[in-house]
């Protein structure tokens, strides 16, 4: 009888932690979700909210978006393959020629993320920027009217400085991948008649490699997105996505430009973190 | 298990034709490592024969892997020398060396299949692509892999792996083969055979010097033609396996080179020219096997549990009298220890009286003089 009793009214589940769902999700759509709606609304709809596919493909076939992109993607991709290569050198060094204060320098790297990106292009002003210390030496020394290092106030500046700023992002999982690695491995290579850049290339790179790609999809995204180095360094003619919509939304008050521009930026940026995750969920980062 | 039979030829085979003609010995010219102001090795002079197998063996901190370390070329001597065959290998890299190395972890490169593991050696020294198939697949039959080429490391078994350690090791035709506790991450019974296969692989390998390092005297035992026990950075004795087992210089090597019996004991009447010296043990006296010891020494009368009866009879004159404390049946083996006037002896029996005495009652035991090694009381290194 009991047992009928508790078949036929089997207890209320309660589940309370359900209701916690509420508050991020509010809080995600206010702050996030809404503003994004806002935007692609910008840019599709027009001022009576009809769709102006029109003004989208004068936007995309423009000259200055087009620029814009191509210094975008050359920028980010040329940084991160800096920022690969020199991550990579640093990581190697660090992690396998032992040195007193390996660990401080690497640490000292680290303290990189912590900065604004903007103080290393300052730095980089002081040091080679048109009245730095590099080129009032060089000037004195050589007696030039002139200037003659100006490479800061370019593509390959901004390139410069975001490797600078970025490459911590590459070292750090490259130096937890490498510290994993088998030491008896390397030994055991090193024994067997390989030299070091044949273990450098046939031991520990393997080894590393979902930190490469993890690192590397990063610092494409972060370099993509920078806004603040590109500002501060303000080299004639190079204008990546973010300056772009800066300029649009707040210079010359074009709007539903600097929103086109905006989700193409997103959609990118959204891109390359979905390939980010994907690789970093494929090799187990 | 079938003999490697290496054919064709390259630059690698002109190599190792060179280096077989330099020799295969390992010659330590007291070397010593030191850490700083510490040191783990103090100055160490040893001959490896060549198609010998020399056993380090001792416990943790002795010094033994940092030897090994040495010859591989992964520590560099604070002093001393090290020559492999004509060669002074000192100050080469490893890499130069001509040695192939299996460690305790087995260190496959886990992105590459098996194959490609056995291959590593032989392409990092630039042999050819023919060569190179033709010694993985006489490397892998060697150890019995064959048909596990195409596999990664992560797909085999432990043993599986040691074994594809070993031909990677072997496919490169190293003049010495380094075995740093090869066999400690494997269980139990998988480390019997391998010990055995280890035995065979030598048998059909003649010439190739293995310096062995372990901590486990059963491995040393089956495998090594030699045996050096290291202690404190020291080797405290070292010499033919049986000769070290059957007759330990000193009171270490008996205790870590299988379980002995030390009874104290004074020698009554000098060595003679059998090779035997009487000793009192209190007020029994005993025969035992000696070397230079004259009356009045004190000494320790090494006797091997195995070597203890409980029946009279043939060689067994020497006799004493313990009581019985406890009796351990393990199936092949029972083990008893009894008290002998204060010195626990321990005995290992396959066969037993069909009465075991009871704990507590006294037993006599039974012992050849043969059977036994006087070693000095105070050698205690």
């Amino acid at each position: 009888m009991s047992d009928a009793v508790a078949i036929g009214a089997p207890a209320i589940r309660r589940e309370p932690g359900k209701f916690w769902i509420v508050p991020p999700a509010a809080l995600l759509a206010l702050l996030f979700f809404y503003p994004l709606a806002l935007i692609a609304r910008e840019a599709f709809l027009d001022d009576s909210g009809v769709a102006n596919p029109a003004e989208i493909i004068s936007v995309l076939h423009s000259r200055f978006f087009l620029n814009a992109l191509i210094n975008t993607v050359t920028i980010s991709v040329s940084a991160t393959a800096g920022c690969l290569i020199v991550g990579l050198v640093l990581a190697l060094i660090l992690a396998f020629v032992p040195f007193p204060g390996s660990g401080f320098i690497a640490r000292l790297i680290d303290t990189f993320i912590a900065l604004p990106t903007f103080l290393v292009t300052l730095a980089f002003t002081f040091l080679y920027g048109s009245a730095g210390m590099l080129n009032a030496s060089l000037m004195e020394t050589f007696s030039l009217p002139l200037p003659p290092v100006d490479f800061l106030y370019s593509t390959w500046g901004v390139v410069l400085a975001e490797v600078t700023v970025y490459t911590p992002f590459i070292l750090r999982p490259l130096l937890a991948a490498f510290s994993l690695v088998d030491r008896g491995q390397i030994e055991a290579a090193s024994v067997l008649g390989a030299r070091p850049f044949r273990i450098v290339r046939q031991v520990i790179l393997p080894a590393a490699i979902p930190a490469l790609i993890a690192g590397g999809s990063l610092c494409l995204l972060l370099t993509v997105n920078e806004f603040g180095i590109v500002l501060f360094i303000g080299a004639k003619g190079v204008i990546t996505l973010p300056l772009l919509i800066y300029g649009k939304a707040i210079q010359e008050s074009a709007y539903q430009v600097a929103c086109i521009i905006a989700v193409v930026n997103i959609a990118l940026s959204l891109g390359l973190f979905g390939l980010y995750r994907f690789a970093a969920g494929r090799l187990g980062v | 298990m079938s003999a490697v039979a290496f054919t064709g030829t390259s630059v690698m085979d002109i190599d190792a034709a060179k280096i077989r003609g330099a020799g295969s010995n390992v010659h330590f010219d007291k070397v010593s490592v030191a850490y700083g102001s510490h040191v783990v090795l103090h100055p160490l002079t040893l001959d490896i024969a060549p198609g010998e197998i020399l056993a380090m063996i001792g416990p943790s901190g002795s010094g033994k892997t940092t030897a090994l370390r040495a010859v591989a070329g992964f520590v560099r001597p604070a002093s001393g020398r090290i020559r492999i065959g004509a060669t002074d290998v000192t100050d080469l890299p490893p890499y130069e060396r001509g040695l192939g190395m299996v460690v305790q972890n087995y260190a496959l490169f886990p992105h590459m299949r098996v194959e490609d593991n056995v291959a590593f050696g032989l392409r990092a020294q630039g042999a050819d692509k023919a060569l190179i198939g033709e010694r993985v697949k006489d490397a892998l039959a060697t150890v019995g892999m064959a048909t596990f080429a195409r596999r990664y490391p992560r797909e085999l078994s432990g043993g599986q792996q040691q074994r594809v350690a070993i031909a990677r090791a072997l496919a490169v035709r190293p003049r010495v083969l380094l075995l740093d506790e090869p066999l400690s991450a494997l269980d139990a019974q998988i480390r019997r055979n391998m010990v055995e296969e280890i035995a065979r692989l030598h048998r059909s390998l003649p010439g190739l010097t293995i310096l062995y390092v372990t901590h486990d005297q059963t491995e040393a035992l089956t495998l090594a033609d030699k045996i050096a026990i290291m202690r404190d950075g020291r080797v405290c004795s070292h010499g033919p396996t049986t000769e070290l087992y059957r007759r330990p210089p000193n009171r270490f090597t008996a205790e870590f080179l299988g379980r002995a019996n030390l009874l104290p004991v004074t020698v009554a009447e000098a060595v003679g020219s059998k090779g035997f010296a009487t000793a009192r043990h209190g007020d029994v006296v005993l025969t035992g096997a000696g070397r230079d010891e004259e009356a009045g020494d004190k000494s320790l009368l090494c006797i091997r549990p195995q070597h203890l009866s409980l029946t009279a009879g043939g060689e067994h004159t020497n006799r004493i009298v313990g009581t019985l404390r406890e009796v351990h049946w393990q199936g092949e083996l029972t083990h008893l220890v009894l008290d002998v006037d204060g010195t626990p002896v321990r005995v290992s029996a396959t066969k037993l009286p069909v009465e075991l005495p009871e704990p507590g009652a006294k037993v006599p035991l039974f012992f050849a003089p043969a059977d036994t090694s006087l070693l000095p009381e105070d050698a205690g290194v």
